[in-house]
């Protein structure tokens, strides 16, 4: 059994072209790795287990940055050739695009440790369905044998060419046990392609690793301990020994987790691209607005509100926006934005025009709303000659700029007297709506004031009835 | 014809989801925020696929495994995110992949702040990660171009296999406009002639940026200039509003052509010939269209932009640096004032006796 073993893993699997036309030169069945170097071993055992387990097909291969940058030269199946370190998010790309496809990455120590580690924790933590296949030689190889992350204490490299020293290098790093604190990966292990004892071992988990990317049940971690007999500057004994005495005192071999039996397959499903769908995504039936009409002679109304955050201005730019909108007119609504704005003061321009509109931001508005002190000081000066400073009554006595109208309204006892003290800024509506300043009618207002609430009937009714009072007050007193 | 009020975010998720994209990756970062937020809340529901990624970075190489794929993917940003992107772009350029990227630019450089600019203009419309390759441009200027431009860089992207980024400011991305919505949906079809998504058909693809030997990259650059060529000979948008018998011609992307929209009606009302060329394509950018402008009159150009003359370089370029181009600006999250722009055009048409 062992030598029947030993001569089909020898032999050339299946899963690997016969020939590689893609590599060039003049030996069209050599690869271009070094002689002693174990990432032919480990790609005999994966390509072995793709065509036993005839998933082929189904297959993307990622290929990393490293020496096994050409892996698709080899493998016979869908091949991506992508960034250092980025092959986990590239799986992910793939497998949430893509829910049959059977997602592997194949990645060196430099690229899944150093320079792809969040990927790779990240990938691992998000239980992606893709197997990762790590070689861990403890070398960079491709760049010419610098330090990996893996490289042990006292290795030496041409980047720590006296051994890693602790002290300023710090010390290898353990991807098993790192990978095996996350709740979601099904499976990792850590094997060794050493001799023919370890290659048997190894040949199991990567057939593991892959039948659960055959069943769609998730991620699947296996690192294998493996030869650079080229940069650690070793003959084919020693750097068997160096794995066998060496590496593995440092990562211990063995399972980390098989979840596999209590896995059950993930599967995210069809992507609907029907125009119905998404138009009941934005309930266009029946939330749709009239199309803006031209209209020359209406006059562009430029419109500033600002308060303190949670005073609702930027909700009353929008309900002013809303009813431009149903009135036909061009309008547009920007607010200062981010939260970083929070707890600060905030405001928004809200154009209305009869034509396409220019600039949507207000420097000079026609209506100023003052919600508090510090805006009415910011924004006063800015207001047109003739235009019209709206002020909540809390504020007090304050200087009006000469040729501008400046109006103190209760808003914020107006609105506490009819229902809530946090619908005063409806109030600064229902006193613009009285002035008639806005070109806009009452309906145009109730209607936006049911959009802005929309569905919590509640707070429509109570916004409407402050707007009535607003209306009455300004009708009494301006 | 349906029509809503939307931000400006919102409604490029909006595009995306009519132009037939089922994967969206991206990272949180202010203004572009609400691209990501919305698409968390919209493409579940019809199946989509969102993943919230762990950095920028990650967030495009998720792109490029679903352009891989042959899949329609997007990915939204704004500056420091972009830069953080350039890696993976030069890859989708690489292995020529299509996708949208959005930027939603923010002020710079560094961290900056979060008010508006346009000074991503050179790493987004240059190429901005390593190697020679381009990114096909589109810059909106209002919320139904938010929504529009999406959709046609969906088609672009596909039509020649290339990043198509959607350059846009934190006005646009945060403003609301009311945007009648697309009538269309698309069904897309993954193209298995170079797509590797994990079926027999594309078992034989491979989608790769790697040429080891310098010949055979340096054809394969060449092949690239050949379709950016191509793309500059087709793909040329502007909008010109009285510019064709203008003797100031402003020059203006973005939100900033929208104030200079104004201050064209502004200064016609004074007696001023000006008028405003938009590129809406900033690669390509309107070269021919600027020289003919340049070669029929005397006149001057004023490139008005959000940043400190990044596009003032490439109208200079355009026209052979056969006529004044001079630069209206700000910066730091300042928007460009109406004022601002009026004094420059009062004080040009004093000088020059057009």
């Amino acid at each position: 059994m062992a030598e029947k073993m030993a001569e089909k893993i020898i032999g050339r699997p299946d899963g690997l072209y016969a020939e590689f036309p893609r590599k060039g030169g003049a030996a069209p069945t050599a690869t271009h790795y070094c002689p002693g170097c174990g990432h032919g071993i480990i790609h005999k055992l994966i390509g072995e287990a793709l065509a036993d387990l005839g998933i082929q097909d189904r297959t993307v291969m990622i290929s990393p940055v490293g020496c096994a940058v050409f892996a698709y030269y080899y493998f016979d199946c869908g091949n991506l050739q992508v960034a250092h370190g980025r092959a986990p998010a590239v799986g992910t790309g793939v497998s949430r695009a893509e829910d049959n496809a059977v997602v592997i990455a194949y990645q060196g120590d430099g690229d899944l440790a150093s320079i792809g580690l969040n990927e790779t924790i990240q990938a691992a933590n998000r239980g992606e369905k893709m197997a990762i296949f790590f070689v861990n030689n403890t070398v960079y190889g491709m760049t010419g044998g610098q330090m990996a992350p893996t490289t042990l204490i006292g290795e030496k490299t041409i980047t720590c060419p006296e051994g890693r020293d602790p002290r300023f290098a710090g010390y290898p790093l353990h991807m098993c046990e790192i990978l095996n604190n996350l709740k979601a990966p099904v499976f990792i292990e850590r094997i060794s392609i050493s001799d023919i004892s370890h290659i048997r071992k190894a040949r199991k988990a990567i057939r593991k690793a892959l039948e659960i990317q055959r069943d769609g049940k998730g991620y699947a971690f296996v690192e294998v301990l493996s030869t650079c007999p080229t940069n650690l500057r070793q003959d084919s004994e020693q750097s068997t020994r160096f794995v066998n005495e060496e590496m593995e005192k440092e990562f211990p071999l063995g399972n980390f987790r098989d979840l596999s039996a209590e896995t059950q397959p993930l599967l995210r499903g069809e992507s609907d691209f029907s125009r119905d769908s998404i138009d009941r995504l934005f309930n266009l039936e029946t939330e749709s607005s009239p199309d803006a009409v031209h209209d020359p002679t209406f006059k562009e109304v430029h419109v500033k509100a600002a308060g303190f955050g949670g005073q609702g201005v930027l909700s009353m730019g929008l309900t002013l926006a809303h009813s431009g909108c149903n009135a036909q007119r061009f309008v547009s609504w920007y607010p200062s934005y981010g939260p970083e704005q929070r707890g600060g003061t905030s405001n928004c321009s809200v154009v209305i025009s009869g034509e396409s509109i220019g600039s949507p931001v207000v420097h000079t508005p026609d209506v100023l709303v003052a919600m508090n002190r510090p805006s009415l000081e910011k924004f006063a000066g800015d207001v047109k000659e003739g235009g019209i400073i709206l002020y909540d009554s809390t504020i007090g006595a304050c200087d009006i700029p000469a040729n501008v109208r400046g109006i103190s309204v209760p808003a914020v006892k107006i609105a506490g007297e009819t229902g809530s003290e946090k619908a005063a800024n409806t109030v600064m509506l229902g006193v613009m709506l009285t002035l008639g300043v806005t070109g806009l009618s009452e309906d145009n207002f109730r209607e936006a004031i049911a959009e802005t609430f929309s569905g919590k009937q509640k707070l429509i009714s109570l916004n409407l009835n402050v707007l009535e009072a607003a209306v009455a007050w300004a009708k009494k007193n301006i | 014809m349906a029509t809503q009020l939307v931000k400006g975010n919102t409604a490029a998720v909006i595009g995306a989801l009519y132009a037939g994209c089922d994967c969206y990756f991206g990272y949180p970062i202010t203004p572009a925020s609400e691209i990501l937020q919305e698409a968390s809340k919209y493409f579940p529901q019809v199946g989509r696929k969102f993943v919230q990624a762990e950095s920028e970075e990650a967030a495009i190489n998720m792109v490029y495994g679903a352009a891989s794929a042959g899949h329609r993917v997007m990915t939204a940003s704004s500056g420091p995110g972009l830069s953080l992107k350039q890696e993976g772009i030069s890859y989708l350029a690489g292995s020529e992949l299509p996708c949208v990227i959005i930027d939603i630019m923010r002020a710079g450089p560094g961290l900056g702040n979060i008010g508006p600019e346009q000074s991503d203009y050179s790493q987004v419309v240059k190429g901005g990660g390593h190697g020679n390759y381009k990114n096909i441009v589109l810059a909106p200027n209002s919320v139904q171009e938010m929504c529009d431009m999406v959709i046609t860089g969906f088609d672009l992207a596909f039509k020649y296999r290339n990043p198509v980024c959607i350059l846009a400011d934190g006005v646009l991305g945060q403003m609301v406009e009311s945007i009648q919505f697309p009538e269309k949906a698309v069904q897309p079809v993954i193209d298995t002639t170079w797509a590797v998504n994990g079926t027999a058909a594309t078992r034989e693809n491979l989608v790769t940026s790697i040429f080891l030997d310098f010949d055979l990259l340096e054809q394969f650059n060449y092949k690239l200039q050949e379709k950016y060529a191509t793309i500059k000979e087709h793909e040329v948008d502007y909008e010109d509003y009285m510019a064709s018998d203008a003797s100031i011609i402003l020059v203006s992307y973005g939100i900033s052509s929208r104030i200079c929209r104004s201050a064209v009606d502004q200064a016609r009302k004074e007696g001023i010939k000006v008028g405003l060329f938009r590129p809406r394509t900033l690669f390509p950018f309107p070269e021919k269209e600027l020289r003919a402008i340049a070669d029929s009159r005397e006149c001057t150009f004023v490139s008005v932009e959000m940043s400190n003359g990044q596009m003032q370089e490439d109208v200079r370029l355009a026209i052979g640096c056969t006529r004044p181009v001079e630069l209206v600006n700000r910066m730091g999250g300042n928007l460009i004032t109406l004022d601002q722009i009026m004094g420059r055009l009062r004080e040009i048409s004093a000088r020059e006796e057009y």
